[in-house]
């Protein structure tokens, strides 16, 4: 197992007002993204514990690009990975901070 | 009915017609309960993961693939457990199986909250052998004191991973089950069977005799589950709540009935070779058909030719 773990300042809180989301399941080609509202709202940490070892360099720009995007701010996602792809990494990303939304 | 998807795919807009089979633990649990009334203990956020699947450089999950809590169905409070099949074949570990305990201890001190245990399993964890075995031997005694203390314990059945290993025999031990065409129930699966006791024994290549063997369709005939519902959630719901009212209680008479059913269930069908003999010898004219067949003519049939339970499991 490798574990890496991203630092981010956010432009934005996350918005929503649900403390707690999980998203995803850890298999072959999949992984679970556990997001928690626990941090100052301009921070954001994403925590992997990944099964394929070797791919910090596409983590750190998959993870780059998500609070780009997305703008995390105050959450804390802790990722299970089964090696998924890094398309897969970021749809479940977004969903994770969706999920956090009012309603879902 | 809106149709916004929510991770997993599944429209949020309902339950109506969302497949049993394709959704996750937590989907089945918010769709089967009523409405925003789940509340879940030791979730995901408290970590309490496999201890051992780390020796094996394997990923956790961290709800360890089993989800418990409480909730109400049609307004009255039930427990529930359900079991994530696609993390690691929904299978018991040490960790998943406590959960199930202490859910079912749980239930046998109230005395009055039935339990939902929504199967998906391929048996025991082998990566975790022993603690697993201990794991499903726990859940048995829990469950059998918690239906001791009149407590109702409903399986349902209808995952990808089927209900399979100590799976089994759990749901043996429950007052009523439901399952599906895809819900497959059995102790050893086909795999198994075939190793063990050779290709001439049983082919786990042939599909068709694995589902007429372990299907949904041939467990509501024989009297292995008591309910045959299509693959939705809400003929899971309707089937539950159906179960909770006409499931027997639990006394010596009881299990007395249950070993002359299952005595008289041997004398009937021992030297049959294949479930469509069984089903021919219960008097269906047509069973080759029966695979094929539709769910509510299925259903149909079932009523009119299901061994008669008389009261017992």
């Amino acid at each position: 197992m490798e574990h890496l773990t991203y630092r981010h300042k956010a432009k934005a809180r996350a918005p929503g007002q649900k403390p707690l989301a999980v998203v995803g399941v850890v298999a072959s080609g999949n992984l679970e993204v556990l997001a928690e509202r626990v941090l100052p709202d301009t921070d954001c940490e994403i925590a992997i514990a990944t099964s394929a070892t070797g791919f910090g360099d596409v983590w750190s720009a998959v993870v780059a690009d998500f609070v780009e995007r997305r703008s995390p701010g105050g959450l804390r996602l802790s990722i299970n990975d089964g090696g998924a792809r890094p398309d897969t990494v970021a749809l479940r990303l977004a969903q994770a901070v969706r999920s956090l939304e009012d309603g879902r | 009915m809106t149709e916004t998807a929510t991770p997993g795919g599944v429209s949020e807009g309902g339950r109506c017609g969302v497949s049993w089979y394709e959704a996750s633990a937590r989907q089945r649990l918010r769709l089967l309960l009523d409405e925003e009334s789940f509340d879940e203990f030791i979730g995901p956020e408290q970590r309490e993961t496999s201890p051992h699947l780390g020796v094996f450089d394997l990923p956790e999950q961290f709800d360890d693939g089993m989800v418990v809590g409480r909730g109400r169905l049609d307004g009255a409070p039930v427990l529930v457990a359900a079991q994530e099949g696609r993390f690691m074949g929904g299978a018991f570990g040490e960790v998943h199986g406590a959960k199930l305990t202490g859910l079912l201890r749980a239930a046998r001190d109230l005395r009055t909250v039935p339990v939902l245990i929504l199967f998906d399993t391929g048996g025991v964890r082998l990566q975790e052998a022993n603690a697993g075995e201990l794991a499903i031997a726990e859940i048995m005694r829990a469950l059998i004191e918690a239906r001791s203390a009149g407590v109702k314990v409903v399986g349902l059945v209808g995952g990808r991973s089927g209900c399979f290993g100590g799976g089994g025999l759990i749901a043996g031990c429950c007052s009523a089950l439901a399952v599906s065409e895809q819900g497959r129930i059995g102790v050893s699966g086909p795999e198994v069977i075939e190793t063990n006791r050779g290709v001439e024994e049983f082919d786990s290549k042939d599909r068709p005799l694995v589902w007429r063997t372990t299907g949904g369709k041939h467990r509501r005939l024989i009297g292995g589950a008591d309910a045959f519902v299509d693959d939705t959630v809400d003929a899971f719901r309707a089937a539950t709540l159906s179960l909770l009212q006409s499931a027997s209680g639990f006394s010596l008479d009881m299990l007395k009935n249950e070993q002359a059913r299952l005595q008289e269930r041997l004398d009937r069908f021992g030297t049959c070779t294949d479930a469509r003999d069984v089903w021919a010898r219960q008097g269906i004219n047509d069973a080759a058909a029966v695979p094929g067949m539709a769910d509510d003519d299925f259903v149909a049939l079932a009523d009119r030719i299901a061994e008669p339970a008389h009261d017992a499991r």
